[in-house]
């Protein structure tokens, strides 16, 4: 056993944190999450020469050979100090699944340009009224003169309205066990039929309608092979509940790190709130609710670095992350009073986030739903 | 990072799990009832099973097993890990074994012992040949220990004790007590204390039985009325005995039963798997996979705090607070579940051992119900544990 980070991961760790204080400063953050783009071409590309978006890939895609824990770890900087952009449906939705799914030929012409900075790609697959199961995916494509024609809506598609590429889960035959006939489509974001519409979501993170309105693919575009797709979506699920767990530790963390400063400097009372009991209890629950969370996060992370089945760790990490986020910030919330509850104030930003985060890629009902399963149920 | 074990510990792990399989008799499931993190069920603790435990310790101290966590030299495996197996194990299978001279005396002695004394009591404490109960809290000292009143006066080569002890779990089945008791009264709270070994058998000492919510004798009030204890036995320095509890602490902490967790969760899977409810099993039932999941998912978290601590142990980077959360997390959890146990079984959770139609190992469930409360007031409340983590830990102002 070894439970510490490597010196290449805390300088990882400790490089991310520098730079994203610097360059996102909270206004920032808060300009870009109201912003039509929702990032800033500027700083992707600084994100770039830092080696991010190559961190997790072979060196063969001009990658950095990082692993996935290194990823996570980056991610929790990101979810620590927010950074709103593509990073996450690029790198885990759109890159991590072209790695592991892709031809020779995609790879080579994909995850350099990825691994550059040079590519936004993402994933479509919710559907209205579906959930993330295989079942769930509903939207259609059909084969026509050496093409497939896609029709159908999909939900919820981070980034889809800056994407060069969207990754397209859609079922090409009806097979009695569900978990066959999908098949994931790359599709060029500009390819005529493709509408894409900016939802008003609570935490303002670029989450898209897209209408695939008989939209035309070569076959020559399926990741994988066809009819197979379902693997593909499940362990990028899977990586992608793991990642955005590591992104909602690190937004947990910077929640209680702000609210012990507050509580030591604002006096009531004649003294620090942070002296009072009652608060401090709340700072108890929540600092065990994140290291308790974090573990479960790392433990999954390692899982995957690894190579093995992570199935059960990652919706445990997910489920108990999904809950706890929203504990720390709701406690968080509590010790700020009344300034917290300000636009002006950074704690709204986390609040909202919290609740995206638990929503995403299975919510704390669901993951239990996978524990569930996994253990057997 | 690795979550793993070294093979080294995995083939360990098995020797110690085939061997706790062999010993125990066949019905020791239903006979016992230890429920995780509680401190009322404990068999070793129960004069029904007192011969049996004390055979089965010292086999299992013949093992090298009551002091894997312990510096080579003293007959240990410098382990903490393995400590935390070996503890894994037992507390999975309820066997009756370990306690305060295995978990604390034996590491104080370490410590802070004299030379003469790490010879005398080590390798008995080691082989399980000497058995401790805790003799710290008192009618009016329990959180607040720091004002107890027991008083130990020095006569010549000897202290001369008098005084109350209260809880005292075990005083009745073991050999001695581990005693702190007030040396210096003018002494500011802490450093007025010594903590000393104190033979059972001494005249002077009346050991009386509390009853425990389970109907259980588990705890004692113990007298102490002139009784006298050489001064060989008191254990590191004098008027130093806050400090040297303090000290044993980080070892005391690790004691949560662990695979008392782990086999609750199997207990319920198995009964929901085996179990209709109109009509259908009540694994299919999306409530109880919700339920049942969700206490898997704390009960990862609790052992994810388990074996980072006894690594870090190991490490020499011993967290207090991190074993303060572990501390505080495990015993709540352990209601948690208990609560969660009696909902899943319905009705039926609330027919006792020995009822007619009692699930669960012979109404595991209704025992767990009660034991539970044990948890987060035993050791240090959940409320002192979550003061030391917001004053020390995170570093909140006393005042």
């Amino acid at each position: 056993m070894n439970f510490e980070l490597s010196e290449e991961q805390k300088m990882l760790k400790k490089t991310a944190h520098d730079f994203l204080a610097k360059k996102y400063p909270k206004d920032l953050v808060k300009k870009l999450e109201e912003s039509h783009k929702g990032y800033s071409q500027e700083l992707w590309k600084e994100m770039a020469e830092l080696g991010w978006m190559a961190l997790v890939f072979p060196e063969e895609y001009d990658g950095i050979d990082g692993s996935f824990l290194d990823l996570v770890i980056l991610l929790e900087e990101m979810g620590y100090n927010i950074c709103p952009s593509p990073f996450f449906s690029t790198v885990i939705l759109g890159g991590l699944p072209i790695l592991m799914a892709a031809n020779e030929e995609q790879k080579k012409e994909l995850l350099p340009r990825i691994a550059m900075g040079e590519l936004i790609i993402t994933l479509a697959l919710t559907e209205p009224n579906n959930g993330l199961e295989a079942k769930s995916v509903q939207v259609k494509a059909t084969p026509s003169n050496g093409e497939y024609v896609i029709k159908g809506t999909k939900l919820f598609v981070s980034d889809a309205h800056v994407a060069d590429y969207i990754l397209c889960a859609v079922r090409t035959e009806d097979a009695s066990d569900l978990e066959r006939g999908i098949t994931v489509f790359l599709v060029q974001a500009k390819s005529p039929g493709v509408q894409c519409t900016l939802l008003k979501t609570l935490a303002r993170d670029k989450q898209c309608e897209v209408i695939f309105d008989d939209v035309h693919v070569p076959k020559e575009n399926i990741v994988g092979t066809k009819g197979q797709g379902w693997p593909i979506i499940k362990h990028t699920l899977e990586k992608a509940a793991v990642a955005r767990s590591a992104q909602m530790v690190g937004g947990a963390q910077a929640v209680i790190d702000m609210a012990l400063s507050y509580s030591k400097a604002r006096v009531q009372f004649d003294r620090p709130i942070g002296s009072f009991q009652a608060v401090q209890h709340h700072f108890t629950n929540m600092w065990a609710d994140i290291i308790g969370s974090r573990n479960l996060v790392y433990k999954a992370a390692w899982k995957i670095s690894e190579g093995g089945l992570a199935g059960l760790e990652s919706a445990m990490a997910k489920a108990r992350v999904g809950e706890a986020y929203r504990r720390v910030t709701i406690l968080g919330h509590q010790i700020f009073g009344g300034i917290g509850f300000t636009k002006e104030h950074d704690m709204h930003l986390y609040h909202r986030l919290s609740m995206a985060g638990d929503l995403s890629f299975g919510n704390v009902d669901f993951q239990r739903e996978m524990v569930a399963t996994e253990l057997g149920l | 990072m690795d979550f793993d074990f070294t093979e080294e510990e995995k083939v360990f792990r098995k020797e110690v799990d085939e061997f706790v399989r062999e010993e125990l008799p066949p019905d020791w499931d239903v006979k016992t009832s230890y429920w995780p993190a509680g401190y009322g069920t404990l068999a070793q603790m129960e004069t029904e099973f007192a011969d049996y435990a004390s055979e089965f310790h010292r086999k299992i101290g013949k093992k090298g097993w009551l002091s894997c966590g312990w510096p080579k030299e003293y007959g240990g495996m410098n382990s903490w890990v393995k400590n935390a197996i070996v503890d894994e194990v037992m507390s999975y299978h309820r066997a009756p074994y370990g306690g305060v001279a295995t978990w604390i005396s034996g590491p104080t002695i370490i410590e802070v012992g004299s030379e003469s004394m790490k010879k005398e009591w080590l390798p008995k404490i080691a082989n399980g040949e000497a058995t401790f109960w805790l003799g710290y809290s008192e009618p009016n000292a329990g959180s607040d220990l720091g004002s107890l009143k027991t008083r130990a006066v020095k006569n010549g080569d000897e202290f001369i004790v008098n005084g109350q002890k209260t809880w005292g779990t075990g005083a009745h089945v073991t050999d001695y007590c581990w005693l702190l008791a007030k040396t210096d009264p003018s002494a500011r709270k802490h450093g007025s204390a010594t903590l000393m070994i104190v033979d059972n058998k001494t005249p002077g000492i009346d050991i009386r039985p509390i009853e425990n919510i389970l109907g259980i004798h588990s705890f004692n009030e113990v007298f102490f009325d002139d009784v006298r204890v050489p001064e060989e036995n008191v254990v590191g320095e004098i008027n130093r005995g806050f400090y040297n509890v303090m000290l044993a602490l980080q070892y005391e902490r690790l004691i949560m039963g662990m695979g008392a967790f782990r086999r609750v969760l199997e207990e319920l899977i198995r009964y929901v798997k085996e179990t209709e409810y109109n009509g259908q099993l009540l694994k299919d039932d999306p409530l109880v996979r919700n339920k049942i999941a969700s206490i898997a998912i704390e009960i990862e978290v609790i052992y994810s705090f388990y074996w980072r601590t006894a690594w870090a142990m190991d490490q020499g980077k011993f967290s207090e607070t991190e074993a303060s959360v572990f501390k505080l997390f495990g015993t709540e959890l352990s209601v948690k579940i208990a609560c969660t146990a009696m909902e899943i079984l319905g009705l039926y959770g609330q027919l006792e051992r020995g009822s007619k139609w009692a699930p669960l190992l012979d109404g595991w469930a209704s025992i767990g119900y009660l034991d539970a409360i044990s948890g987060p007031i035993g050791a240090g409340t959940s409320e002192v544990q979550r003061d030391i983590i917001a004053i020390r830990g995170l570093g909140l102002p006393r005042d």
